[in-house]
C-alpha cells in the first residue's frame, strides 16, 4: 500500500519535474527552430514546424564570421579557467588544510564581490582598460573573466577539498610521502573530480558571460555573446539569423554540457548531501 | 629499537598552552597508555611524537636521536588513525604498499611484505577491494597492516577502536595485544577508555589537562593511585571518594575506597543506607547506596545476592583497602 502510494508520487514529481524542464528548455529549443525558418516565416507568428532552410546560417557566416568569435570564445573560457585554477587550487588549498581566524572572512568577501551588481564598476574597469590599452583585447578580457569567476572557482575548490579528511594527508606523510608524493599520489586523484566539475562550470559560465565582454570589446577580441549582439541591434529584428547566430553560439557549450553533465551534478551537489 | 625520550616537551597553539612540559620515557618494546579524559592533550602529545605536530619547545628523542625537528616520516614510526585514513582511491593490497612505495622498495619485495601482512592480518581474499567495500574492522586491519609492513620503530595508535562497536573492540584489542606480543616492538597507544588502558598496557600514562598525573603499570595505578584524578579515573566502576567527617579519623581530607572492596549486609555495618538503584550484570551485582554517613556510594556485590530498590543495608569498607588523601588531592602514604 505504502509502496503504491510512493510509487504515485514519484510519477507525479517526474512530470512536474518534466514540465519545468520543458519550459526552461523551451526558449533554447524555440530558437533552434526558429534558426531553421525563413525571415519571413520567423516573423509570421508561433509555429513549431520550420520549413528546415539553412539560408540564415549561410547569411549569418557570410556577414560576420562566425569562426572568428567562436575562436575568441574558445580562448577566453579556456584561458580564463586556467589562470582561475592556477590561482584557486593553491588558495583554495592553503584555506581547507591551513585555515587562519580569517578564513571564513575572507571567502565572505570574495562571495559578496559577486552580489554587487557588475555595472557600479563599469566606468573604473572601462577607464583602466582605456589607459592600460586593455580595451578589445583578449588579455584583457581574460583577466576580466578571471576575476569575475575566480570566488566561485575558489568557493568550489574550497568546498571539495574540506571533504577531504586531514588525517588521510597525515597518514601519507607518516607513511613517508614526500610533499610531491603526497599531491601526486594521495591528494590529486582524490581532488581530481572536485578540480574537473569546476573546471567545466567555469568554461561554461566564462562561455556565457555577456556583460564585460559586450562592454570591453568590439571585435577584436569579440567573443560568441558578441556575435549573437550584432544580429539583434543594428541590423533591425531579423528573427532567423539572430536565432541562426544564436544557435550557433551555445551549440558548442550545449555538447559539451551535454557529454559532462553527471560531473557537472555532481559538483554542483558536492558536500551538500552528506 | 623503539626507545623514545621526552624532554620537557611543551605545546601551545597561539596563547593556548595544550602541554606545559612533559618528561617521559617510554622503553623499547613497551606497549604504553596514554589515558585520559577528553581533552587532556593525549592525542596531542601522540601527534608531537609522530611529528604531525611542531614542539613549541622541549625535546623528542628516539633512540637516542633528537628528532624534534625531523620530518613525520624521519622518524621512522607509524601510525594508526581513529578514522583509519585509508586511501580510499586505492585497492587493500595498494594502500598497505604505499609505504614501501614511498620508501621506493622493489615490486616483488613490496609483493611479499603485502602478502605476509595480509596473512598475519586474514586479509588476504580482500587485497583487490577498496576500502569503501571493506567493514570497520577490516579496514582497521589495513590501516595495521600498512603500519606493520614499514616495520618500524614504534607505532603510535590514535584511539583506533573507537569507531567499532563493543563486541569488535574487545576483539580487535586482543588483536593488538597479540600482535604487540608478535612483534615486540613499542607501542603508544592512547585512548579515553580505561578498560582498553588496563588490559593492553605494560605502563599506563595518566593525562589530565595537559599534565601526567602518573605513570605505571595497570595494578600499581589501580592501587596505589597517587591522587584524587588517578584514583578516580582508573577503575570501574569508579572509586567511592568520600570527603567529611568521615575522613577524620584517618588522618585525611578524602579517604577513597573501591566498589569492589566494601561489604554489604543486610544486618551490620559501618555506614547505614538504602539502595537506589541495584544493576544485576550476572556475575556482578553493582549497588547504589544512599548513605546517611558517606552520601552515596557504589558497591560491586556478587551476581546472586537478592537486593532490591529501598532496601536497607549496612556497608563496610576493607579497611586494608581505603585510599587516603589530603587537602591537595595528593596520596596519603
Amino acid at each position: 500500500m505504502a509502496r503504491a502510494v510512493s510509487k504515485k508520487k514519484v510519477a507525479v514529481v517526474t512530470v512536474i519535474a518534466w514540465i519545468v524542464a520543458l519550459i526552461i528548455f523551451f526558449p533554447i529549443l524555440y530558437t533552434i527552430i526558429t534558426s531553421f525558418k525563413s525571415e519571413s516565416e520567423a516573423i509570421t507568428g508561433f509555429n513549431l514546424i520550420p520549413s528546415g532552410t539553412l539560408e540564415s546560417y549561410a547569411a549569418v557566416e557570410a556577414q560576420s564570421g562566425y569562426f572568428k568569435f567562436f575562436l575568441n570564445s574558445v580562448v577566453l573560457s579556456l584561458g580564463s579557467t586556467l589562470i582561475a585554477l592556477l590561482i584557486g587550487v593553491p588558495a583554495a588549498w592553503s584555506m581547507a588544510f591551513a585555515p587562519s581566524n580569517r578564513t571564513k572572512d575572507i571567502l565572505m568577501w570574495m562571495l559578496s564581490t559577486k552580489m554587487m551588481p557588475a555595472v557600479a564598476v563599469l566606468v573604473p574597469f572601462y577607464l583602466m582598460f582605456r589607459d592600460l590599452g586593455l580595451l578589445d583585447s583578449r588579455v584583457g578580457l581574460t583577466v576580466m573573466l578571471t576575476m569575475i569567476n575566480l570566488p566561485i572557482v575558489i568557493w568550489m575548490l574550497y568546498t571539495y577539498f574540506r571533504e577531504i579528511p586531514g588525517e588521510i594527508l597525515e597518514a601519507a606523510r607518516m607513511d613517508g610521502a614526500t610533499l610531491w608524493g603526497e599531491v601526486v599520489y594521495v591528494l590529486t586523484p582524490m581532488a581530481v573530480p572536485g578540480i574537473a566539475s569546476t573546471m567545466l562550470l567555469n568554461i561554461i559560465l566564462a562561455w556565457n558571460e555577456a556583460f564585460w565582454t559586450l562592454r570591453l570589446t568590439t571585435t577584436n577580441a569579440a567573443p560568441l555573446t558578441t556575435f549573437i549582439a550584432s544580429f539583434s541591434s543594428p541590423q533591425g529584428l531579423f528573427w532567423a539569423k539572430l536565432s541562426a547566430a544564436s544557435t550557433l553560439a551555445i551549440a558548442p557549450i550545449l555538447i559539451m554540457g551535454w557529454f559532462s553533465q553527471k560531473q557537472l551534478v555532481r559538483g554542483l551537489t558536492f558536500g551538500a548531501v552528506k | 629499537m623503539g626507545n623514545i625520550v621526552l624532554k620537557k616537551v611543551n605545546k601551545s597553539f597561539g596563547a593556548t598552552q595544550v602541554i606545559p612540559g612533559i618528561d617521559l620515557t617510554i622503553e623499547d618494546g613497551e606497549f604504553v597508555v596514554f589515558v585520559g579524559p577528553s581533552g587532556c592533550g593525549k592525542s596531542t602529545l601522540l601527534r608531537l611524537i609522530a611529528g604531525l605536530e611542531d614542539t613549541t619547545s622541549g625535546a623528542i628523542e628516539i633512540d637516542g636521536k633528537d628528532v624534534t625537528a625531523a620530518a613525520p616520516a624521519k622518524r621512522g614510526l607509524a601510525m594508526v588513525f581513529q578514522s583509519y585514513a585509508l586511501y580510499p582511491h586505492m585497492s587493500v593490497a595498494k594502500n598497505i604498499a604505499f609505504p614501501l612505495k614511498m620508501a621506493k622498495m622493489s615490486q616483488a619485495a613490496i609483493d611479499k611484505k603485502v602478502a605476509d601482512a595480509a596473512r598475519v592480518l586474514n586479509l588476504t581474499n580482500y587485497l583487490e577491494r577498496r576500502p569503501g567495500q571493506l567493514s570497520g574492522g577490516q579496514r582497521q586491519r589495513v590501516a595495521i597492516g600498512r603500519a606493520i609492513v614499514r616495520e618500524p620503530s614504534a607505532f603510535l595508535f590514535d584511539e583506533p577502536l573507537s569507531n567499532l562497536d563493543a563486541a569488535l573492540r574487545g576483539t580487535m584489542r586482543l588483536e593488538i595485544s597479540e600482535l604487540h606480543h608478535q612483534l615486540k616492538t613499542t607501542m603508544i597507544y592512547v585512548t579515553h577508555d580505561q578498560v582498553e588502558a588496563m588490559t593492553m598496557a605494560d605502563k599506563i600514562v595518566v593525562l589530565n589537562a595537559g599534565n601526567i598525573e602518573q605513570v605505571g603499570s595497570p595494578m600499581e595505578l589501580y592501587h596505589r593511585p597517587n591522587n584524587l584524578f588517578v584514583a578516580g579515573f582508573i577503575g570501574s566502576p569508579k572509586m567511592n571518594l568520600i570527603t567529611g567527617n568521615i575522613a577524620v579519623p584517618f588522618n585525611a581530607q578524602t579517604i577513597g575506597v573501591r566498589p569492589e572492596h566494601i561489604a554489604i549486609s543486610n544486618t551490620e555495618g559501618a555506614w547505614r543506607g538504602s539502595v537506589g538503584v541495584a544493576e544485576h550484570l550476572g556475575a556482578d551485582t553493582f549497588v547504589y547506596v544512599h548513605t546517611e554517613q558517606a552520601g552515596n556510594v557504589t558497591v560491586r556485590a556478587p551476581g546472586n545476592i537478592e537486593i532490591r530498590h529501598g532496601d536497607v543495608v549496612y556497608l563496610t569498607p576493607d579497611p586494608d583497602h581505603i585510599h587516603r588523601f589530603d587537602r591537595d588531592g595528593l596520596a596519603i602514604r
